[in-house]
């Protein structure tokens, strides 16, 4: 599933997922959502999160395993659909963390794997290894108009057209290029500890976490929008 | 305060005196009514630099006007009542009837880097004075208009994020090679004379004011929902 680990001021959220490609299921989604709603309660001014993983894969998308074991095409349909929420919820939880987030991205992130580090205020990854890889349309799936506001956020132009319209698989130095990811590292231990050094270098910027969190959601404002997520004018300055 | 100059075809507004430049009720009113003489007297040909003495260019709300009010809830009235107040500020320079360059030759932050990026063209030193959204490190959430400018204005996610949830302060050099500016320049001077060349070189298009004013809102369709600016479509057939 996922671990959530405190040091000093940083919160350590590891993804382990269903198996080695630490895909997702909503068994998982619902513990990473879980593991946010701690961190967000223990959270102080001068907090961040670091996501992490471990090895070839940093997350390969939904477990079509599960998605795929029922009876029925429909019900397969409606696994994958409630896949689909499960995870909105939890960029919906990412994107209301009252601190900053790094993730360290160490190998491969695919479909629905990519949208996490995506949902991170900063990317970094690994240089030698790992490639973010949306496959939406080589499976011949439409990306849901939530998800086109979602990566509209994050990219736009050449780059936006290149990460969703043309099958690529992107490795490090090419999405720092496109402005996607914020650095890259040689290594896995490497990326992570780079990871670490930024959330902790962001942290000491202590920053209040409501108004983090409020004015993170405003660089997501169109998908925010579609799911109707109220937004607070917090007019008191400290 | 703020004065108006006409050079020829240049209407040159200025943020005179050493201090800020802050943005209070009664600056705010000055601008206002500064712009709606500019837009008055505009021509084809016309072109309007803004520009401020001193160190700053302007570093935002006058939150000690703010802080004045004696208490918290006073103070966080007369700041959105400010933020209310400059909404139609942007307003008319989003639909001014002219090109607008800014000539940023010292710090704009906040409502001041606002003001700027509501301009057609920037213009910055390379030396000193950065760009600035102070916000995060104040603790104050970024109201609807500024964000909507942000987002229209500025293509680059990673640049916004660095802005407005990072506080980055940034630098002309920087914020020309992002595409935060048009050109950086060496010094105070350098700034204003390429502004003035800029002003002149877009002036000799000579361009029909009110439909360059409808295609900028075009550019910017979300801010200009915002802003309450409505479009009208224009057939002037130029033989």
């Amino acid at each position: 599933m996922c671990s959530l680990e405190k040091r000093g001021n940083l919160f350590i959220l590891t993804l382990t997922g269903q198996n080695v490609e630490h895909r997702l299921n909503p068994e998982v989604l619902s513990s990473i959502i879980s593991a946010l709603s701690r961190a967000k309660a223990e959270s102080t001014r001068g907090s961040a999160l670091v996501t992490v993983s471990h090895a070839k894969f940093f997350c390969n998308g939904f477990d079509l395993d599960w998605v795929n074991a029922t009876g029925s095409k429909q019900e397969a349909q409606q696994r994958f659909d409630y896949s689909l929420d499960c995870l909105t919820q939890l960029v919906q939880a990412f994107i209301s963390l009252p601190m900053p987030t790094v993730a360290a991205v160490n190998g491969h992130a695919a479909a629905a794997g990519l949208v996490i580090p995506l949902c991170h205020d900063y990317v970094v990854m690994r240089r030698d290894r790992g490639v973010l890889y949306v496959n939406d349309l080589e499976m011949g799936l439409k990306i849901p108009e939530l998800y086109m506001a979602f990566f509209r956020a994050k990219t736009s132009g050449w780059a936006l057209r290149d990460l969703v319209l043309r099958g690529l698989k992107i490795k490090g130095e090419e999405l720092l290029k496109m402005g996607i990811v914020d650095a890259v590292y040689d290594g896995e231990e490497g990326v992570i500890n780079a990871g670490m050094k930024m959330a902790d270098d962001l942290a000491r910027r202590k920053w209040d976490g409501e108004v983090y969190a409020e004015i993170r959601k405003g660089l997501y404002s169109e998908f925010c929008g579609m799911l109707g997520i109220a937004s607070k004018a917090i007019g008191t300055p400290k | 305060m703020c004065t108006l100059e006409k050079r020829g075809n240049l209407f040159i507004l200025t943020f005179t005196g050493e201090n800020q430049h802050r943005f209070n009720p009664n600056l705010i009113g000055s601008l206002l009514s500064l712009l709606s003489q500019v837009k008055a007297e505009a021509t084809r040909g016309s072109a309007l630099i803004t520009q401020a003495q001193g160190k700053f260019f302007s570093n935002g709300f006058d939150l000690d006007w703010a802080q004045a009010a004696g208490s918290e809830q006073g103070a966080a009235e007369r700041l959105h009542h400010m933020v209310d107040l400059f909404k139609p500020v942007i307003a008319a320079l989003l639909s001014l009837p002219m090109p607008t360059i800014a000539a940023i030759t010292g710090h704009a932050a906040a409502g001041g880097f606002v003001l700027a990026l509501s301009h057609d063209y920037l213009i910055m030193r390379k030396d000193r004075g950065v760009l600035y959204m102070s916000e995060v490190d104040i603790a104050l959430t970024i109201p609807d208009y500024f964000n909507a400018l942000f987002r229209e204005k500025i293509g680059d996610a990673s640049v916004r994020r660095d802005f407005l949830l990072r506080g980055l302060k940034m630098k002309g050099d920087e914020a020309e090679k992002r595409g935060v500016v048009e050109a950086a320049y060496g010094g105070e001077a350098e700034v204003r004379e390429a502004s003035v060349r800029l002003a002149e070189n877009l002036g000799k298009r000579k361009w029909h004011g009110e439909v360059y004013a409808e295609i900028r809102k075009g550019l910017y369709p979300q801010l200009s929902a915002i802003l309450g600016l409505t479009h009208k479509a224009y057939t002037i057939a130029r033989l």
